[in-house]
């Protein structure tokens, strides 16, 4: 960097960069990354828009057209009450990315919590990351099989049975994955808050709540980033994992791993209800890698700028 | 290197302990009833001695201590007493963690299922490490190759596509389509010649590969990486200068020092893949610790699933202090004190 810099003539000022247009730039060259944003636009776009262009009810019951293979009519066949697969799975995907960005959202905040706490206040460090490490030592699948079959009646009786577990999904992925992020930033917060600029933000009397939001969080948003986007994609697998076992959302509401859960003892007359569900989620959650792997790339100052 | 061994032990007690507190305290929040499922003829008075004679009569933090003594000192005693033969003690009257749903002690329920665990987890772990660890060291020494892209392409993708699909996958390929190998794990099969080896191998060939896969692709992205960092150091250019052979720089210099972080990563994952086993488990029909879980959380049967959860707490504690000491006896350059 220094070197560009120094050899530049001086009259001819580069034009202005901005971090982000750097960051775009480096991730623009990363062709996984641009393929994986490009599947993942798609899965989005087909997911949101996808059932006002096909709009077959993805509960409706067709008893005459029970098990069909790929047709015209059913472009990913039916199951064997002659449910649409395609309809299904579109909605099922609305679901499993709900479910994933949200439980995204909910690890990133607890996670970037007490991570900048830990990292901004020594005395808090050690109580914190003795927390961190005690979640990091829960089991934490059966941990989340036994919370679901505990809170599950409860919340479905406050929340209504699809809103109470998807809460439910939401918050209890998020309160088991934010371990790794916390550990993250508080690196970053400890490096950061021996800096310069901090230093001169106290001297002039900035406020610590004021330093936090003003100067240390804009700066430990790039791992936080990379951190979301390989949390989308556990989350995903999580979900899907936790209704595969049959103990997520209920039964006639689609999400992917559902729907894999009740193709399956179907597998030998219609393999395409396992394989077409199975496909999304595959697809998604390596799309979301491949983006985070090029987010890293990109957020990297050491391999940015090369 | 000892006193650090032991402070280390010594920390994780409390750990441990605090975690048995959450599992024991979150699953006896249960509403769950015992005697829900018994027939409704029973006059609540028995209903009542019959639930006091499960031992919840008692206050909380009373079962809690209670059931801490029946796990770490009774049904350890319990375990030796039926390996070795022996009486110690007073073993009659010993009270131990008895399953609600078999009223058998949940030890030995587990003990039975062990074996058909650590058969496929275990079969899967070596063999994930046996394709990982040359992937990771052929992929880094040839970087940017058609070799690398393709081996971390397919490393990604076993990274990303979930256990439960592959094995489906698998099952359709495999048994639907083809009519290979089994789709369920036979647990009664017994091993006595060729051809009922030749049959354990098959059935245990698909459960192992969908493990193996998921672990490899992990495995061998930290090999990749771990190699990557060393094959730059100066070490290496000292070596080469030296005239040693480069098989000799790679095998034994570059690839010793970066097995040091490797070895960590692969005693870390080994309570992961308990958990993951629980999945494959599902799939296969393998009747396993895993699927012991599964039937226990189905059925309500609170002791079962309380000491399986624990177990699974200790396997990741202990693996963390085994994965943080092998690397002070790896590593040289690392000293604790």
């Amino acid at each position: 960097m220094t070197d560009a810099t120094a050899s530049a003539p001086v009259a001819a000022a580069p034009a202005h960069r901005s971090l982000w247009a750097d960051v775009w730039r480096q991730f623009r060259a990363h062709r996984g990354a641009m393929i994986g944003a490009g599947v993942f636009g798609f899965i989005l776009l087909a997911v949101i828009f996808g059932p006002m262009l096909w709009t077959i009810d993805p509960g409706e019951t067709n008893l005459r057209a029970r098990n069909q293979p790929m047709s015209w009519a059913h472009p990913f066949g039916t199951d064997n009450v002659g449910r649409d697969m395609l309809a299904q799975v579109l909605a099922g995907g609305r679901v499993s990315l709900a479910v994933g960005i949200t439980a995204m959202a909910v690890s990133m905040l607890i996670g970037a919590a007490i991570g900048v706490l830990a990292g901004y206040f020594r005395r808090l460090d050690g109580p914190l990351m003795r927390l961190t490490e005690l979640f990091l030592a829960l089991p934490i699948l059966p941990l989340l099989l036994v919370a679901i079959l505990l809170f599950r009646d409860t919340l479905r009786a406050n929340f209504g049975p699809e809103a109470g577990v998807f809460l439910l999904i939401v918050l209890i992925i998020g309160i088991t994955s934010w371990m790794q992020t916390a550990r993250i930033v508080r690196g970053e917060v400890q490096t950061l808050k021996e800096r310069e600029f901090v230093l001169a933000a106290q001297s002039i009397g900035t406020k610590e709540g004021r330093v936090i939001t003003r100067h240390i969080l804009p700066n430990v948003l790039s791992p936080i980033m990379v951190s979301a986007t390989i949390g989308i994609a556990a989350a995903i697998i999580t979900e899907s994992t936790l209704s595969f076992l049959g103990l997520g959302f209920p039964p006639d509401f689609p999400t992917w791993g559902r729907l894999l859960f009740d193709g399956k003892d179907f597998m030998t007359r219609s393999p395409g209800r396992v394989i077409w569900p199975g496909l999304f989620i595959s697809l998604t959650v390596l799309s979301v890698n491949f983006i985070g792997d090029g987010l890293r790339d990109a957020m990297d100052p050491r391999i940015r700028g090369r | 290197m000892l006193r650090y061994a032991a402070r280390r032990l010594l920390i994780s007690i409390p750990t441990l302990l605090a975690i048995s507190f959450i599992v024991f305290a979150l699953l006896d929040l249960a509403p769950s009833d015992p005697t829900a499922n018994l027939p409704l003829t029973i006059p609540p008075e028995v209903r009542e001695k019959i639930r006091l004679s499960l031992g919840l009569g008692e206050p909380f933090i009373i079962r809690y201590f209670k059931w801490l003594e029946q796990f770490l000192i009774n049904e350890p005693l319990a375990v030796l007493e039926q390996m070795t033969g022996l009486t110690i003690g007073d073993s009659e009257n010993r009270l131990r963690v008895l399953s609600w749903a078999t009223r058998s002690p949940v030890t030995d329920l587990i003990v039975e299922r062990l074996p058909q665990t650590l058969w496929v987890v275990g079969m899967s772990y070596v063999v994930a490490v046996v394709i990982a660890v040359p992937l990771g060291v052929i992929s880094a020494y040839r970087q940017y190759s058609l070799f690398d892209q393709i081996g971390t392409f397919i490393s990604m993708l076993g990274f990303s596509i979930p256990t439960f699909f592959t094995g489906l996958l698998l099952i359709v390929i495999f048994s639907v389509w083809l009519g290979w190998l089994p789709s369920i794990y036979d647990t009664t099969h017994v091993v006595e010649d060729w051809d009922s080896f030749w049959f354990q191998v098959k059935q245990m060939a698909m459960p192992t590969m969908v493990l193996a896969l998921a672990n490899a692709s992990q495995i061998s992205r930290f090999m990749r990486a771990s190699m990557l960092d060393n094959l730059t150091q100066d070490y290496v250019r000292t070596a080469r200068a030296k005239g040693v052979r480069e098989r000799t720089v790679v095998l034994l210099h570059v690839l010793r020092n970066s097995l040091i972080p490797v070895v960590t990563v692969i005693a870390l994952g080994v309570p992961t893949i308990f958990g993951g086993a629980i999945v494959t488990e599902q799939i296969f029909r393998v009747n396993g610790i895993g699927a012991l879980l599964i039937t226990g959380i189905e059925s309500n049967d609170i002791p079962l699933v309380q000491t399986l959860t624990f177990i699974f707490a200790i396997l990741i504690v202990v693996f963390n202090l085994i994965a943080d000491l092998l690397y002070g006896v790896l590593d040289p350059r690392i000293r604790y004190d």
